[in-house]
């Protein structure tokens, strides 16, 4: 049989294909072609191999940039799933104070990440902000525009206080598609209530919860704007995480080869977790 | 096992302030035997559903109480009444295997791990789940799904009564009447009380020795099947039950004999004319005949159903049904139709009057 040829699909695919290439595929070409080569401006340009990536990937610096993202996104997972995962089970599932829980949980979502930065910032200052102000009343030393651990410690419980909200709505949603029959069951079956969270609250939000896990993972990697605003990625280096050292070399040494390189890596790096992570969680839920 | 009585039992959900409750479960006085099955039927809103969560102790009745073998259970909580209960959709622990699955009521209430495993066996065999047993319950498709929720049940030993909650809703209609013999043979290899939340008929008076109607919130009769179809206590069990439902027709009084369109009709009832209320006749359908003499109808509609045809007539404004064998011929000219004075049953405000006393 003849197979007829029909050329009008390309009229369907073409917009596509043209706005990928423009807001991702060519953008990260102009990337890609830094990341190789050499420039002294006036487009010119000298091929250079691997030279930044080899430069990035041995310089110390890049090291403790990517050693300290590591840890604060450790560090905030590990306080925002659990944290989301809790609030989300002691919150009501019914009547009239779900909707009064459901709005005070979205309210940080709603706030723009720099006016987040410059909240925490005038509220943890040490002399006139409340919470600095009254840490050191209470006789802690605590000053994060000078003390590593203070400023650690701001930035960490700034993020908690931002995205907590989010995971604790993506589990909220899992627990109320949960029907009331499982519960029910569990009763009959005499289950404790560490039973009913690991054998039914629990797998029911693992869907939910693989999704909070991946957005809380990249957006926490790829944090910028409020620790930014926050501390200005200081005292010293101390809270300089990997964006922010980026944009340092990127724009403020403007070594755009070695920047072209490192953002490369940076985009690795995100999309490896993710991918083998995802793969991990999915594979489990086949079998 | 045991026996379930029901004493003076209402239920009225909380109503919206100000208002005055309204029962969802109207005042009822039953004793179920131990170790019956039970159907509970009725349509939806029907209050079978209040009277089967207050059975499992998931519900407590705003008055009355429930004993279990003479034991007051009202105030106990859903796990220390030992019932077991399947649900309309399948409850599985989805990350368990069926074995687990199968072993968790046990492993609740610590029971020694070797009898567990010698329990799980036991009861796995009996549901033909032995080969399923190391697989995740989750793959299982709804019916073998719905068998792990009864075999939860079933492993305890100390199961007073298995409650159904419409458990057949979800599962393929070609299973559906073998996972419903399997638990009737169930009910007779184990003799537990079983009791079955049910809308459809058939499921009914397959499965159970005694089906308790419910309607509007109350039981209006419990009886055998056999009961049911022949001596329906409410012109709702009539319409209810059978296929098509018992014909109602209103009627008059005439020195005790009910008359319908002019006709006295013989009847096993006598009614007292003074008594007052709505006063109707019910007659099934099978027990309509054409006669030489007897009513005049208009034919309306036949509907030949291959193993009998079912015919709807008229007589001025009131319908009537009427169930004949497929050789019957029917009249082409001025029918007339006959009631079998044995099945012709005479109600009062839908309450059917007794024979004798009215």
């Amino acid at each position: 049989m003849r197979k007829t040829t029909n050329q009008k699909a390309w009229w369907l695919v073409v917009p596509v294909l043209l706005l990928v290439a423009f807001n991702a595929f060519i953008p990260l070409m102009t990337v890609v072609n830094y990341a190789f080569q050499e420039t002294f401006g006036n487009n010119q340009f000298f091929w250079e191999g691997t030279t930044w990536f080899e430069q990035v990937l041995r310089s110390e610096r890049f090291h403790d940039s990517m050693l300290r993202q590591l840890l604060f996104t450790g560090m905030i997972l590990a306080i925002e799933v659990p944290l989301g995962i809790a609030v989300a089970l002691s919150m009501p599932r019914k009547g009239p104070w779900v909707s009064v829980c459901l709005v005070l949980m979205a309210l940080p979502l709603l706030i723009p990440w720099n006016v987040v930065g410059a909240m925490w910032n005038i509220f943890a200052l040490p002399d006139i902000g409340l919470l600095g102000y009254t840490l050191n009343s209470m006789g802690f030393d605590y000053n994060f525009t000078q003390q590593p651990v203070s400023a650690w410690m701001t930035t960490v419980v700034m993020d908690v206080w931002h995205w907590t909200s989010l995971v604790v709505l993506l589990c909220y949603a899992g627990l109320c598609s949960i029907p009331d029959a499982y519960y029910q069951a569990a009763r009959i079956d005499g289950a404790s209530p560490w039973a009913v969270f690991r054998y039914i609250q629990l797998p029911k939000m693992k869907r939910v919860l693989t999704i909070a896990i991946l957005l809380r993972f990249m957006d926490s990697f790829m944090i910028y704007t409020e620790p930014f605003v926050l501390t200005g990625g200081g005292p010293g280096n101390t809270t300089t995480f990997l964006s922010i050292d980026l944009v340092k070399i990127a724009l403020g040494q403007f070594d755009l080869g070695p920047a072209a390189a490192m953002s490369l890596i940076y985009f690795l790096v995100v999309l490896l977790i993710c991918w083998v992570f995802y793969t991990v969680m999915m594979r489990n839920e086949e079998q | 096992m045991s026996q379930i009585e029901f004493s003076n039992v209402r239920h009225a959900y909380p109503p919206p302030a100000g208002q005055a409750p309204v029962y969802a479960l109207q005042e009822i006085d039953q004793v179920w035997d131990d170790g019956g099955a039970y159907a509970l039927l009725g349509p939806s809103g029907c209050g079978k559903t209040t009277l089967l969560n207050i059975i499992s102790g998931l519900l407590t009745p705003s008055e009355g109480s429930i004993l279990f073998d003479g034991q007051e259970v009202t105030a106990l909580p859903t796990t220390e009444r030992h019932i077991a209960q399947v649900f309309q959709f399948p409850v599985v622990y989805d990350t368990m295997t069926v074995f687990d699955n199968l072993a968790f009521p046990l492993r609740n209430r610590q029971m020694p791990e070797a009898q567990v495993t010698r329990r799980v066996n036991e009861i796995a065999e009996m549901l033909d789940l032995s080969e399923r047993l190391q697989q995740r319950a989750a793959g299982l498709t709804a019916d073998g799904k719905q068998k792990i929720s009864l075999g939860r049940g079933l492993v305890r030993e100390d199961v007073n009564a298995i409650l159904f909650d419409e458990p057949l809703t979800v599962i393929d209609p070609h299973l559906k009447w073998k996972l419903r013999s399997k638990l009737k043979q169930l009910h007779q290899q184990i003799g537990v009380t079983m009791i079955y939340v049910t809308h459809d008929q058939v499921e009914a008076l397959t499965f159970a020795d005694k089906v308790v109607v419910m309607y509007d919130g109350g039981v209006v009769q419990v009886g055998t099947p056999v009961e049911l179809f022949n001596r329906p206590k409410h012109t709702f069990v009539g319409y209810f039950i059978g296929s098509p439902g018992m014909n109602v027709l209103p009627c008059t009084l005439d020195r005790g004999q009910p008359v319908f369109a002019s006709h006295r009709l013989d009847t096993h009832h006598e009614g007292d004319s003074d008594a007052g209320g709505r006063l109707e006749i019910g007659i099934r359908p099978e027990f309509v005949s054409f006669s030489n003499d007897g009513i005049p109808v208009a034919i309306d509609k036949v509907e030949d159903l291959g193993r009998y045809q079912v015919v709807t007539v008229r007589h001025e404004s009131q319908q009537i049904k009427m169930v004949i064998g497929e050789d019957q011929p029917i009249p082409a000219a001025s029918p007339k139709i006959h009631f079998n004075p044995d099945h012709l049953h005479l109600y009062r405000d839908d309450w059917m009057v007794e024979s004798g006393h009215a």
